[in-house]
């Protein structure tokens, strides 16, 4: 970059409602998802169909006695496994015993075996994000947020360069700075739509009671532990989510977007020939 | 401070404050004021799930071939009391099922009885609390059968099922209620066969509840009593059920 030189320039990027809507998104994500652990926990074990064939989950985590008799934590995927010992399966408690639970104490809400109280945080929890994100779909519906986040023609054509821009770390400059790029519209609009659906209709799926009118769409997913499998891979599909999110949290900026988060001002980077282009401009109409 | 320094120090952070925020909410759940709070949310559920289903809803039923080729037992898989070893040597022949409370006419009555009893044979889904399922098939006496019989008042609210399996050191004895939307559901019944065989001893011998759009726990196994209520506050620690006293929602459609 030779002959410019670059600025920072702050704009107004998010705006309340998207900022309270985020934050109680952390918190009803990180409760839903541990205490969601914590009910796995009480039958460790995932199964596709109608009904438990308990001979053969395609998805186990268990405590096994080895060759010399000792506790030996398992995670299976279908008959093949790898030693999870002071992970999956077998892990240490508070008071530093060793316990056998398929995730370890301090993955579960409550941090002990405790099915009760894990339904009890998942389910008021489960309520405010369902909430949360109906009001964020209402408000982004009628204030144009929504437009936001849906992909222009032009931004499809662009779509493998995002893609290489992403790998590269190569962050957008200027005017494209202030708006999500493809590749982000696309991540949001499926983790909301997409996994944020599947995990809904799958956790309804659970409930004997809804299944007697969602027996259409429960048999369409393959039966009621089918749906419990998805419901973990939507689980599943959202702590991936957050990993690339926060990764490129950290890389293009973390204090920066942390404050766009919090204040919604947000830094983002100009080149100074457009200051100049401003200037010849000016002379042009003189 | 360089980048490495201000990454580790970071990470420390995040470290204490995930720790902090675990145990902040242990502390919440064994706390007295916090769970009534999450709690709130069973009488949502409750709530939701019957707006959005009929009162008369039927449950799922399966093919024969869906038939599970052991039915899991969870739970009580034998009370093993002096009175119930009794029944079980005598093959249940001296066994007496009591429905009274708020009803007009008592009855004591033996399995024969339940057995004369108007029945339906259904294949179903059981799904337990702890997530997995398991499909079989029951025979039983309707439970609308049972009460057409005994002529519930009309302050009856509840039907409360009193068991023979005893839990833990203190020898708690287990018991569960539903309503009387429940009660009357085509599918709710006192089951006595299990895949075509008498009801063995590991599933509830010789009577369990089905009431199909509810979770495991509420189908009590070893039914010694049935007693018809307006409220159940004073039986147990009074939530309705052995595991509704231990933390579990009473309507347990989720």
């Amino acid at each position: 970059m030779t002959g410019t030189r670059s600025r920072n320039e702050r704009f107004y990027r998010h705006r309340l409602p998207v900022r309270i809507a985020h934050w109680l998104n952390v918190l009803c994500m990180f409760i839903i998802l541990l205490s969601g652990l914590q009910i796995f926990n009480a039958h460790p074990a995932l199964y596709w169909g109608h009904d438990s064939d308990f001979e053969s989950p395609w998805l186990s985590i268990g405590a096994y006695r080895d060759s010399e008799g000792k506790l030996e934590g398992r995670a299976y995927l279908g008959d093949r496994h790898i030693v999870t010992t002071g992970f999956l399966g077998v892990s240490s408690n508070a008071d530093g015993e060793q316990e056998r639970r398929a995730f370890p104490s301090w993955l579960t809400i409550p941090s002990s075996r405790w099915l009760a109280m894990g339904r009890n945080w998942h389910f008021f929890f489960a309520w405010i994000l369902v909430i949360n994100a109906a009001i964020y779909l209402a408000w982004s519906t009628f204030s144009g947020h929504l437009r936001d986040l849906t992909p222009t023609r032009t931004e499809w054509r662009g779509f493998g360069r995002s893609i290489v821009d992403h790998l590269l770390l190569r962050h957008p400059v200027g005017d494209a700075a202030r708006r999500y790029n493809i590749l982000q519209k696309l991540a949001y609009l499926l983790v909301i739509f997409g996994l944020g659906g599947l995990i809904v209709i799958t956790g309804l799926c659970m409930s004997p009671r809804m299944d007697t009118v969602m027996d259409g769409i429960m048999s369409l997913l393959g039966g009621r532990q089918s749906a419990r499998s998805l419901h973990f891979i939507a689980a599943v599909g959202f702590v991936l989510f957050v990993c690339i999110h926060l990764f490129e949290v950290v890389v293009t900026g973390l204090w920066n977007n942390l404050r766009s988060m919090i204040t919604g001002q947000f830094d983002y980077p100009v080149e100074d020939d457009s200051a100049s282009k401003k200037v010849e401009k000016s002379h042009e109409h003189s | 401070m360089s980048t490495h320094d201000r990454r580790t120090h970071l990470k420390a952070l995040l470290a204490l404050g995930g720790t902090l925020f675990l145990s902040g909410c242990d502390r919440l759940s064994r706390s007295n004021w916090f769970p009534p709070i999450l709690k709130s949310a069973d009488r949502l559920n409750d709530a939701v799930q019957h707006a959005l289903t009929p009162r008369k809803a039927m449950a799922r039923e399966y093919s024969p071939e869906d038939i599970a080729p052991g039915f899991r037992a969870n739970g009580s898989t034998n009370p093993k009391t002096p009175a119930y070893l009794e029944l079980v040597s005598d093959n249940f022949g001296s066994y007496r099922l009591q429905v009274g409370g708020l009803v007009q006419s008592p009855v004591n009555l033996s399995l024969a009885d339940i057995r004369a009893l108007p029945s339906r044979t259904q294949i179903t889904r059981h799904d337990c609390v702890e997530g997995w399922s398991a499909i079989g098939q029951w025979k039983g006496a309707r439970l609308s059968a049972l009460l057409e019989k005994v002529q519930p008042l009309p302050s009856a609210r509840f039907l409360v099922f009193h068991c023979a399996d005893r839990w833990g050191s203190a020898q708690t004895p287990y018991y569960e209620s539903i309503d009387m939307e429940d009660a009357y559901h085509e599918q709710t019944l006192l089951a006595y066969e299990l895949n075509n065989a008498p009801l063995p001893v590991a599933n509830g011998a010789p009577l369990r509840l089905r009431v199909e759009r509810q979770l495991g726990y509420k189908m009590a196994k070893y039914i010694m009593a049935i007693e018809l209520v307006e409220r159940f506050d004073h039986i147990g620690d009074g939530n309705g059920g052995f595991w509704e006293d231990r933390g579990y929602a009473w309507y347990a459609g989720i």
